[in-house]
């Protein structure tokens, strides 16, 4: 039960520093991913869950940095590496896998050169055990005549295919963490079931801990163990993943929930949380998403709410809870 | 009538499977002009490589060269029998083998101090794109204001400066150009630079080097190969323009230019082969490596493919 978090990441601040003013991507974040564990990392465009994965493998662009807070990998604390340490962290302990495989994969270059370079990257090892490593990771996600594969240009496969490659990639040094940008968001609803079954397969296999940031509640459902809902910079909501959908306690996860359509609600009318997210260039006094709230009293426009700790993992950020028998 | 053509049966393809190169030679392939320009460059290479084999004198062996053959018209013959089908020139010198001996120090000029250029250019071009900031303004502004002057200014300066000679004149040209290809590759890698492979790789944990060189510059090489065709023939038209000016060659390193300016005298006196044919020979070499440029930046732009 007590196995050692595998990342832990605590009141973690990134900032823009902008002209117009410091816009607080990710303020305050703190969450943790046990060994085998998804944790399903959710909000709406611009909650700063992207912000949040760039920052856990030191790619804040300019004018962003982080300003605060520890980010552990098995105890090492990534916020103070230098960009040499970094490097050597990067693919080998953290893993990323983009949202779009159309473009995250060199045009001009054959699979197995962009796969052998990533393997030398970090190995000092040869070209032929490279390429052995490189069938074996292809065979492992599930891609069939990896030889023939390897030999191929990436214009030759499939959005699927291509996915396939780039988590194969992620997978060649077996790293701890692999942070997954929406991977699934571009491919369509059967390759995205498909690509999900092996990744879930693959991370209780290996035991290594995976993020997956999205805004699709469905595909979260079915995927994560844990989830952590973003709203503005900051998690508003935590815990494991039954509990949440079940039973959201903030207003904005049962927002979020309320909007997916299903097939029982047909004809009547789609939930839709009011409003727009507020601009992190000046947020509102109290509650960031006080001004949306259905629920919001005179104390959510005074005061920003802190972390209430509910049982081991769940947390909620907020004065009124969502009360379950309100959920119909 | 629409289904007539719907018929026609798919055109042979000359190059077909599927790696980059293989569809690059496909499309080429679909102009015959360029086609045409390309098989004539390649005779022009391939003559002025063996010349040696092929030309009838060496026209810079003094005991094969008579004065007593000077100024010969085209197709006269020699005191020995032989044809000067070119004619000969003010020292008696075989024109065909002259123009056949100048063409390779014209083309090896050009293309070296292309390709030098070229090396320079990208990698200060590349470098400034990754690095951004104040070393790229103040490696682009270095740049704005090469290109500035006009090239065959800066180029008879520096040769005012240093003198006659091959390395001189390359390194001239090399100065003269490298600013092209340092702006081209700059604007490509920009570009490329944003997209997300790079960000991919980076977090792959690949150097600065390695993203640099092996991913975003084998990106940035379409258009830098079509700068650097143009620039080339460039290069050789502007190389025959300093020899003509007498700042270029020396005299024992005849290049095409150095045969127009030495037969320049003789065209007032009628005697216009002198001149006349190194300068055809200076023109197809020039124009056919343009065509092929113009071929290869239709084949090589994504934007003008059909």
């Amino acid at each position: 039960m007590n196995t050692p978090n595998t990342l832990t990441v605590k009141n973690l601040k990134t900032h823009f520093f902008t002209k117009a003013g410091v816009v607080k991507a990710v303020d305050d974040v703190s969450f943790s991913v046990k060994p085998g564990e998804i944790l399903g990392l959710v909000g709406e465009s611009g909650s700063g869950k992207t912000v949040t994965g760039f920052s856990l493998i030191g790619l804040v662009d300019e004018p962003g940095r982080v300003v605060g807070g520890s980010i552990l990998l098995n105890g090492d604390d990534l916020a103070r590496k230098n960009e040499k340490q970094w490097r050597e962290l990067r693919g080998k302990k953290i893993a990323m896998i983009f949202q779009d495989p159309m473009m995250t994969l060199n045009p001009v270059l054959r699979i197995d050169t962009q796969m052998i370079e990533a393997i030398q990257a970090h190995e000092d090892i040869s070209k032929q055990s490279a390429r052995q490593r490189c069938r074996e990771a292809l065979v492992r996600v599930g891609i069939a005549s990896p030889d023939e594969r390897l030999a191929s240009y990436p214009h030759q496969f499939s959005g699927g295919m291509r996915q396939r490659v780039a988590i194969a990639i992620a997978l060649l040094h077996e790293p701890d963490l692999i942070i997954a940008d929406e991977p699934t968001t571009a491919l369509d609803v059967t390759i995205q079931a498909q690509i999900l079954y092996e990744v879930r397969k693959l991370c209780s296999e290996t035991g290594m801990s995976l993020i997956w940031i999205t805004h699709d509640l469905a595909v979260i459902s079915g995927l994560a163990d844990r989830i952590a809902v973003m709203y503005a910079g900051r998690i508003v909501e935590q815990g494991s993943i039954d509990e949440v959908l079940d039973a959201p306690l903030h207003p904005y996860t049962k927002g979020l929930i309320e909007s997916v359509p299903s097939r029982n609600k047909r004809g009547a009318k789609l939930y839709q949380i009011p409003g727009m997210t507020p601009s992190l260039l000046n947020l509102p006094a109290g509650c960031a998403f006080s001004s949306r709230c259905s629920a919001k009293q005179s104390d959510c426009l005074v005061a920003t709410p802190e972390i209430t700790q509910l049982g081991e993992e769940r947390q909620v950020r907020c004065f009124h809870p969502v009360k379950q028998e309100e959920m119909a | 009538m629409t289904i007539e053509t719907s018929l026609k049966p798919p055109r042979k393809q000359l190059f077909s499977g599927d790696t980059p190169m293989s569809r690059f030679l496909s499309e080429f392939v679909e102009s015959k002009v360029a086609v045409a320009a390309a098989l004539l460059l390649f005779t022009i290479i391939m003559a002025a490589l063996f010349a040696p084999w092929i030309t009838p004198q060496n026209p810079y062996d003094l005991a094969q060269v008579s004065v007593l053959d000077a100024r010969m018209e085209p197709g006269e013959q020699s005191f020995d029998g032989y044809t000067f089908w070119l004619g000969t020139d003010g020292a008696g010198r075989d024109l065909f083998s002259a123009i056949l001996y100048g063409l390779r120090i014209s083309l090896s000029v050009g293309v070296t101090s292309g390709i030098i250029a070229l090396v320079i250019g990208m990698s200060v071009g590349l470098i400034a794109a990754y690095v951004g900031g104040r070393t790229e303004t103040f490696i682009m502004r270095i740049v704005d204001l090469q290109l500035s002057f006009p090239a065959s200014l800066v180029a008879l300066m520096l040769l005012a400066l240093m003198g006659k000679g091959v390395d001189k004149i390359i390194l001239a040209l090399v100065v003269a150009q490298w600013a092209y290809y340092a702006r081209t590759v700059r604007g490509t890698a920009l570009v490329e630079r944003g997209k997300e492979y790079v960000e991919a790789v980076t977090c792959l944990g690949l150097s600065h080097a390695r993203v640099l060189f092996l991913h975003i510059m084998p990106n940035c090489l379409p258009p830098l190969i079509v700068v650097g065709t143009v620039q080339t023939a460039h290069a050789i038209a502007l190389e025959a323009t300093l020899s003509f000016l007498g700042v270029g060659l020396p005299q024992t390193e005849p290049s095409l230019g150095l045969l127009i300016a030495n037969g320049f005298e003789y065209v007032i006196s009628g005697k216009y082969w002198i001149s006349i044919f190194p300068g055809i020979a200076l023109l197809i070499t020039v124009v056919s490596i343009n065509l092929v440029g113009d071929q290869l930046r239709d084949v090589l732009n994504p934007r003008l493919r059909k």
